[in-house]
């Protein structure tokens, strides 16, 4: 066993993924960095991403599987397609998932859209990484988490991992999908740590994970709020409240079966998600669970999520705005009144 | 010198699809088909001009006015014309439609109904050429109204940078929609476009089939040899409207008169005896043509619908989950 961080077990996974599969390449923003100047050039990579995710993979596996592109994401995300459906395995960094917009055409009408409107014929087996998250002080442009966006559109696979197992494990089966996939890395869990045994095998996409057993209340958590979801669970234990967590860890597929039997478990269910409320992640596992569940519920769901707001910068409004363990525990005690 | 296999093959398709797109106008005004149709009529000689210098397992892109395209690139009449007609043995299955009429097997990436949508792609395709040391060739179509796109300039600037030869054919036919080219232009001409990239670019007459075919040739024999992308612009005139039912009102009819004298079937026949096709042979090539469109859809009217649920098929080729809830 190795204790690794979110960033090392995604660096881990794509070196795996390249000496696995000549077919895979790498495309995005300074994911070498520092190319042009001389004393890097063909010898090591600077930047490998903003944060350092991809470093030394340029200097592993040369300038022609890894690509630093320009600022052009529309043009690298067609060319992700085009090469994806000619046989290679693209993965494109979004260099924040934020910048969305400015190559969304390419995702929601082609990438997701070529098999299915062109009869099945083709597939695009590509994985875009992208860095989502508020909390690093970044603001408006640089910190949402946007997992509706691309979850509501058919077509497109969803993955946003909080470990660093999951990490690698998800993006090796990424990787491996024969489907576009969104894989979204949270920016304050880089440099979060757990055990990730050296031959981890890939995670199937569409399997949750049950973080923690207990009977009185559900707490699905998305991504970086699995952290609050324990630090609440650790503290409504000591009053004897026993808490289970659910990772869904993929929104696209999301793994229904085991998010409804812990609702059949509890009755009890809370869904904390970082994002803003409307349409949102948590929105929709909510309805989903009162479509299915709804006998077994002894309460109605209760949402966590951010406001209805953009992401502030200044430290105590962006804190205000993310979801707190304050919060889960409030709702956690209100519900097991009932 | 053109060998004489070449020569029937670029007048029967060049008739082929123009009687193609004037039985798409007939159902149009019939009211006999259902959505969207953009008809391709001024564009035969590009469309056959460009195939004709290409393999059939080479990559190209196409547009929502792509009917031209799919002819040439050699996919079946009766699966696009069942397509178009929304049936179950359509080209797609009966997903696409009209401006998706695309064929994998026979080379098509897609046709994308977003306007600067290809160019990428197709750089993705001859990335993956390049990178396989493969060498199949990549051409992207598309209209003069996407040359204003940012997708289309981001595609342009990767293809120089990494000295990608892939092949951008502008088929500048006057209008961008109901847009005329003359005032969307920044530049004297389409091709100026191309100098921020410094970019090798030519510009033909695209109303004869056997000049876009000789450009055509000798840009892709130059973009392998020089490892560059090379822009063509071929300048024609779109007969059609942006849709089938566009009233085409911004056209004048003395503009359409004049470009009249240049329709490229027209000049494809004038042009025939100099080719070596006798009265006889173009008479024979010409109905045969008519005969197959004919045929097609003849055969596109009598086939099956798709069952509702056949909706949910093929979204994404692995999904543990059910798609219907």
């Amino acid at each position: 066993m190795t204790i690794k961080t979110v960033k090392d077990a995604i660096n881990d996974a794509l070196v795996q993924s390249f000496e696995e599969d000549k077919n895979v390449i790498l495309m995005g923003e300074d994911i070498a960095g520092g190319k042009g100047r001389e004393q890097y050039q063909g010898t090591q990579d600077a930047w490998g991403g903003p944060f350092g995710v991809t470093q030394g993979l340029y200097t592993k596996f040369g300038g022609e599987r890894v690509r630093d592109t320009t600022i052009a994401e529309a043009g690298f995300f067609g060319a992700a397609i085009g090469a994806a459906m000619t046989g290679l395995r693209p993965i494109v960094e979004l260099m924040y998932v934020d910048f969305a917009g400015v190559c969304f055409d390419q995702m929601m009408n082609q990438a997701a859209k070529v098999r299915y409107m062109f009869g099945g014929k083709q597939k695009v087996p590509m994985v875009v990484r992208t860095v989502v998250g508020a909390g690093f002080r970044a603001g408006s442009e640089h910190s949402q988490t946007l997992y509706s966006l691309y979850t509501h559109i058919p077509g497109l696979k969803v993955v946003a991992p909080y470990d660093a197992y999951d990490a690698k494990g998800l993006l090796l089966s990424s990787i491996k999908d024969d489907d576009p996939v969104i894989f979204m890395e949270h920016k304050r869990l880089y440099m979060t740590s757990c055990e990730v045994p050296d031959d981890l095998k890939p995670i199937p996409l569409g399997k949750g994970r049950i973080r923690r057993e207990g009977s009185d209340v559900t707490i699905i958590a998305i991504q970086r709020m699995n952290l609050f979801a324990e630090e609440a669970a650790d503290e409504l234990e000591k009053i004897n409240i026993s808490c289970e967590i659910v990772d869904p860890r993929t929104y696209s597929p999301l793994d229904e079966e085991l998010i409804f039997q812990s609702v059949k478990k509890t009755g009890k269910v809370i869904v904390v998600d970082e994002s803003n409320p409307k349409c949102s992640l948590a929105s929709e596992i909510s309805s989903l669970i009162s479509e299915k569940c709804f006998s077994d519920l002894k309460a109605a769901v209760i949402k966590i999520t951010a406001p209805h707001t953009p992401v502030p910068f200044s430290p105590p409004m962006e804190d205000f705005y993310i979801p707190s363990t304050k919060k889960i525990i409030d709702a956690v005690k209100k519900l097991k009144d009932v | 010198m053109i060998e004489k296999e070449k020569i029937n093959w670029i007048y029967k398709k060049i008739f082929t699809i123009r009687f193609f797109e004037e039985r798409i106008k007939k159902i149009a005004k019939e009211k006999t088909v259902p959505g969207y149709l953009h008809t391709c009529i001024g564009s035969e000689a590009i469309c056959v001009g460009v195939m004709a210098a290409l393999n059939q397992d080479d990559w190209i892109s196409s547009t929502y006015r792509n009917h031209g395209h799919a002819i040439a690139k050699g996919c079946e009449l009766n699966e696009i014309t069942s397509e178009i007609y929304g049936r179950k043995t359509g080209i797609c299955k009966g997903r696409g439609g009209s401006m998706h009429i695309s064929d994998f097997s026979k080379g098509m990436l897609g046709s994308f109904g977003i306007v600067a949508a290809g160019p990428a792609v197709v750089l993705g395709a001859a990335l993956q050429e390049k990178i396989n040391k493969s060498n199949k060739t990549c051409v992207s179509f598309f209209g003069d109204g996407a040359i204003h796109n940012g997708a289309f300039h981001e595609a342009a600037g990767l293809a120089k940078l990494w000295d990608i030869p892939m092949i951008f054919v502008c088929e500048n036919n006057g209008y961008a929609e109901a847009t005329a080219t003359d005032w969307h232009l920044n530049t004297k001409e389409l091709s100026d476009i191309t100098k921020a990239y410094d970019m090798l670019s030519y510009i033909g007459d695209g109303n004869n089939v056997f000049e876009v075919y000789d450009i055509s040739k000798k840009a892709i024999n130059e973009a392998k040899q020089k490892n560059t992308p090379i822009f063509l612009e071929f300048k024609n005139y779109r007969f059609s409207g942006q849709y089938e039912g566009d009233t085409q009102l911004y056209q004048p009819q003395e503009e359409i008169d004049k470009a009249k004298q240049n329709d490229p079937i027209k000049l494809a026949k004038e042009n025939s005896s100099k080719y070596g096709l006798n009265k006889n042979d173009l008479e024979k090539i010409i109905n045969e043509a008519k005969e197959e469109v004919d045929k097609a859809f003849d055969f596109a009217d009598t086939q099956p619908w798709p069952q509702p649920e056949d909706a949910l098929e093929e979204v994404y080729v692995n999904y543990p989950v059910e798609i219907n809830r």
